[in-house]
């Protein structure tokens, strides 16, 4: 028989003895989604903190974007529940009406931080709305939530709420037994990195020319940076465990993530960077473009292929 | 019948309530009333009137309680997967129609939320078929002493009876499935009827009621071993010497000792190695990556942001500069003026 128990045998890694959580496409989108929110109001944050005003455009497409795609990830996750109905169960105790947290399970701390992050990021929006004039009447007054104390306050929640959104996901993979995902302890960073660098391309992408020149710079500064350090991790993750990385990509997962993830993502893009004359105008826009493309790839190829496994 | 009831104590106080191997449960175990109005110091027998005929029902001790299964007398009827099925009400797949697996005997194929028992076949045959053997095994939850899926669980669901068993609570369950792959035997599923997370109970219900699980009771060969934990081992171990003594070399106990994950509280007599039965060699729990992980991720963090301010700082150095040059400037024209 067992050609199953045979395979096993022949296993490189203990977790492929296990069963896949069956976490699929919305996972997913969540993961890409999260880290996205995660990447724009970390970067976001930043530049309230430390920037100059003229930097404060891009801050604000940060604040923007992270709030509807936080809320965006939380649908998806109920969603994904087999049992929608009972999402409150990982806030609250069901039997008992206290707060539930294992601050030990990376999934459990996620809830809090998502919920936090969707709470933070929420206020963050707001501020934006009634800086920019959006919202009438009295509700104009709620640009304090981008000013003074307040908004310093705002800001660091934000940004530090968010980039742990966008790093906790790869570490709730690495809290399983599963091939690729048990197998390393990389992935959080992994996915953290990808986040920021697919963040500061999102945020390049809906600045046009709007944003200052030196903001514009800065961003793909931390897009270079963050890109050339998800490179170094995934050759690192590649050569620890190789023979996992054999089974798991050893397949049309393991092309996307060379075509998808490291050609399209990181390496196109960098090139762009460092020689924008390249494709003139279209140079910025495109690489951010491949950015965004190459942080889905990741995602996909992580959860997808071990969950195939 | 001598696994009825326990020999007076040693009893242990009250229901066992903390995991072994994570901090600790955030939601307390929840034992039956029964369990907790009977403390553990019961070892007698009692009796109860069932249709005006006395039964002999017992209470077990609120001590670690498994199963030894000795693979070496499984013959592979599948009474335990069937009496499994019967007692905890679980479906048939498929709606009841044969689903075959077209590799062998065992059509059962894996544990899963509606198969609790699954009685592994292994066939060691050479390319003529002239030589080989059978290894049978009925495979189950392995109420590990230090649980993953118990340790991941977010919603408190999974947790640990005073019998040291595992236990998924289904109303609290919310089908997250962060507990399938954090088992390292591949045994819980999502039972498709209740939509929530399942597996082997160890028959938490009859435990309560003096009962032994309905798979042990009824296996014919006596493969399937319910009992106090310190017995069953001391069991295995005299099983273990008189297999090797007849010269089974490879004979072994699987989770017996404390070296995989703590124990298990269902353990193994193998006579071949674990991976040939589907079991892992060296399981492990799955929170052994989350603090390097973590702290990865923390650096990643901490150098983007010291990254990212030191860039930001520069802007705003350049900005306070070119205000103050412009103030400057605009000082200097005020004084001409004043001068003037």
């Amino acid at each position: 028989m067992g050609s199953l128990v045979v395979l096993l045998a022949d296993a490189p890694s203990d977790t492929f003895y296990t069963k896949s959580p069956h976490w699929g496409w919305l996972i997913v989108f969540y993961f890409f989604l999260g880290g996205l929110a995660g990447g724009s109001a970390f970067l976001g944050g930043l530049i309230d903190l430390f920037g100059a005003r003229q930097d404060r455009f891009a801050a604000r497409i940060g604040h923007l974007l992270a709030a509807p795609l936080i809320a965006v990830s939380g649908v998806l996750l109920i969603v994904d529940l087999n049992r929608p109905e009972r999402f409150w169960h990982m806030l609250i105790q069901n039997n008992t009406g206290e707060p539930m947290i294992k601050y030990w399970v990376p999934i459990s701390v996620g809830v809090w931080l998502v919920s936090l992050f969707g709470l933070f990021s929420a206020l963050a929006f707001v501020g934006v709305a009634a800086e920019q004039g959006w919202l009438g009447g009295r509700l104009q007054g709620l640009r304090t939530l981008r000013e003074g104390g307040i908004g310093k306050a705002i800001s660091a929640l934000t940004a530090l709420t968010g980039i742990s959104v966008a790093g906790y996901t790869g570490v709730l993979l690495a809290d399983t037994n599963r091939p690729l995902w048990g197998d390393t302890t990389l992935l959080g960073i992994l996915f953290l990195l990808s986040g920021v660098s697919a963040a500061a391309a999102a945020i390049t992408l809906l600045s046009g020319r709007r944003a200052n020149r030196e903001t514009l710079h800065w961003l793909g500064n931390m897009d270079a940076v963050s890109s050339l350090l998800e490179l170094l991790v995934l050759i690192v993750l590649v050569v620890s465990i190789g023979s996992v990385v054999r089974e798991v990509w050893g397949n049309a997962w393991g092309v996307l993530v060379a075509l998808g993830t490291v050609l399209a993502g990181i390496l196109i893009p960098l090139v762009l960077h460092w020689r924008p004359n390249l494709l003139g105008r279209m140079s910025v826009p495109s690489a951010a473009a491949l950015v965004l493309i190459g942080s889905f790839c990741l995602r996909a190829a992580v959860v997808i292929a071990s969950e195939q496994s | 019948m001598a696994w009825q009831t326990q020999a007076s104590p040693p009893a242990q106080p009250g229901p066992v309530s903390t995991p072994i191997g994570s901090p600790g449960p955030a939601t307390p175990p929840v034992a039956s009333p029964a369990a907790q109005a009977t403390p553990s110091t019961q070892g007698a027998s009692g009796s109860v009137e069932v249709a005006g005929a006395p039964v002999q029902t017992g209470q077990y001790n609120a001590e670690p309680m498994g199963f030894y299964t000795d693979t070496t007398v499984c013959i592979g009827c599948k009474a335990c997967e069937v009496a499994c099925k019967e007692w905890n009400q679980l479906p048939a797949s498929n709606g009841g129609a044969n689903l075959l697996s077209g590799l062998s005997y065992d059509n059962t194929r894996r544990l899963d939320g509606e198969h609790w028992r699954h009685v592994r076949f292994i066939e060691q045959f050479d390319e003529s078929r002239s030589q080989g053997r059978w290894l049978m095994m009925s495979d189950v939850c392995k109420h590990c002493v230090q649980a993953g899926c118990l340790e991941v669980c977010p919603t408190g669901a999974i947790i640990r009876t005073e019998f040291d068993t595992v236990v998924i609570q289904s109303d609290t369950c919310n089908g997250c499935r962060a507990c399938i792959p954090a088992c390292p035997f591949g045994v819980i599923e999502v039972n498709p009827v209740n939509n929530t997370a399942m597996k082997c109970t160890l028959c938490y219900d009859r435990l309560q009621a003096g009962l032994q699980p309905a798979c042990s009771q009824a296996c014919p060969t006596a493969s399937i071993q319910f009992g106090p934990i310190r017995e069953l081992k001391g069991r295995a171990n005299m099983r273990l010497e008189q297999l090797q003594g007849q010269g089974v070399d490879q004979a072994r106990l699987y989770g017996a000792d404390d070296s995989i994950v703590g124990g298990l509280n269902s353990f193994y007599l193998l006579v071949d190695e674990p991976e040939v039965y589907g079991l892992p060699a060296n399981p492990q729990l799955p929170s052994r990556n989350v603090p390097t992980g973590a702290g990865l991720s923390a650096l990643g963090a901490a150098a983007l942001g010291v990254l990212g301010a030191v860039g930001l700082r520069k802007h705003r150095m350049d900005q306070f500069a070119e205000e103050a040059r412009a103030s400057a400037a605009s000082g200097a024209v005020d004084g001409e003026v004043r001068g003037g």
